[in-house]
């Protein structure tokens, strides 16, 4: 989706505010916030990339005008009304009227530490042979879906070079639509930064993560 | 993006309206059974305490001090990067990027917040803020000077996008002046912003050395 969570590029949004000794949570729903989404997350309701296409989901004006953890309060609400976890009046309310809804797993207080040490590593082996090889010569393809992707509008149409292969991986565009383990190889592609942006740029190279789907030889 | 200004408005008065609205939140989804409240406790401290930047430091002065792990981690940065004890989430893929006088390498998520969680911990804010998405990969050169850094015109810069499940670290250099350094000594000049690549480490000034 071309939507503004998509900023490569973007002019005019002021200098990189830093804040000497930034605290890990402003405030304590923040906390709240990062727990609640971990912990939902682990439920496997939805999956990772699913998380993120919530996100990106919000209308533009109000995305742009939330802090990190509002959006992510936003989109983990999203998936729970959209899966029917939860009622619209229980959110206002913070009171369940209506039976629970089964979930493959609920994280416990014990499995935390396994759990964040095993992750879930996105990759698997892979059925055929990478198509490019470090070194070839490929292009991005001119790709507009109006669901998850991971290329940035940046990148899109641009001619670029294989820096590393890295086997199977699961392509975030599918895995957002629902399908169980949709897997690619996983290339980074590096790109002369003039090919991206002309002179406009003090960057030397780009190196973006494509999936297979993403690009072309050239 | 700025945090909720509405939350200054009411610090120490009364409970925010987030605070009310995810309050509310948590208790319906406890009800539901969904979620177990000490399992968010547990994720909370984890992450405010046990996990950060002190995590890479701990792999960068190790790379500076021992050239077989230097190439490991350059070579497999997850296999390395594990074997001292960091796996996990947000970080099954890690990349490290060599830093040396030619080449400086920085690194950003301009679709979201993608970041190594194990060795760095959570993002600060500005690493997911627009002014820094935005600009990092037209003009890595402009944000380094609100950092600070200003690195020789003949220094190439390189841009990471995080788009895909792939973590990357910066390895810098390691300073001048600190020959005969232990590993801990090290690790006290390795910042975090110098493993995004915004930033350079501490140089090393013999006091740090006797404080330690």
């Amino acid at each position: 989706m071309n939507g503004v969570h998509d900023m490569g590029g973007m002019q005019d949004f002021g200098p990189v505010v830093r804040e000497i000794d930034e605290p890990t949570f402003h405030y304590e729903w923040e906390r709240r916030v990062f727990g609640l989404t971990i912990a939902m997350g682990a439920t496997g309701a939805w999956n990772l990339d699913q998380s993120r296409a919530a996100r990106e989901s919000l209308p533009p004006a109000q995305y742009l005008a939330s802090s990190y953890y509002q959006i992510w309060l936003e989109g983990m609400q999203a998936l729970m009304l959209e899966r029917g976890l939860v009622a619209a009046d229980e959110l206002a309310e913070g009171r369940m009227h209506e039976p629970a809804r089964p979930l493959p797993h609920v994280l416990t207080a014990d499995e935390v530490a396994t759990a964040l040490a095993r992750g879930a590593p996105p990759q698997r082996a892979l059925a055929v042979a990478p198509r490019f090889r470090v070194g070839d010569a490929v292009r991005t393809r001119q790709l507009h879906p109006v669901t998850h992707t991971r290329l940035p509008r940046y990148c899109r149409g641009k001619p670029g070079t294989i820096a590393a292969v890295h086997g199977a991986h699961i392509f975030a565009d599918a895995h957002a639509r629902g399908i169980d383990q949709p897997l690619e190889c996983l290339y980074t592609v590096r790109f002369d930064a003039h090919a991206l942006w002309g002179a406009d740029t003090t960057a030397a190279t780009v190196c973006v993560d494509c999936w297979d789907s993403y690009l072309d030889a050239a | 993006m700025s945090h909720d200004d509405h939350d200054h408005e009411h610090a120490g008065s009364e409970m925010s309206d987030m605070d009310v609205r995810v309050r509310a939140l948590e208790s319906l989804l406890v009800e539901k059974g969904y979620v177990d409240p000490k399992a968010l406790d547990v994720l909370i401290e984890m992450y405010e305490t046990r996990i950060g930047p002190h995590n890479g430091a701990r792999v960068v002065a190790k790379a500076w001090s021992d050239p077989a792990f230097r190439h490991w981690l350059l070579d497999d940065a997850t296999a390395a990067i594990a074997s001292l004890g960091y796996p996990g989430r947000q970080g099954q893929h890690m990349v490290a990027l060599a830093n040396d006088a030619r080449v400086h390498n920085i690194v950003v998520c301009t679709l979201c917040s993608c970041y190594p969680w194990p060795v760095l911990g959570l993002p600060p804010v500005w690493y997911k803020s627009a002014p820094y998405r935005a600009r990092a990969v037209i003009d890595p050169r402009g944000v380094l000077a609100e950092f600070g850094v200003t690195l020789p015109a003949d220094v190439e810069l390189r841009v990471w996008d995080s788009t895909a499940e792939l973590r990357y670290l910066v390895l810098p250099q390691r300073p001048p002046g600190t020959d005969g350094w232990t590993e801990e000594q090290l690790a006290t000049l390795v910042t975090r912003d110098a493993m995004i690549g915004t930033g350079l480490p501490l140089p090393a000034r013999p006091s740090s050395q006797v404080a330690l």
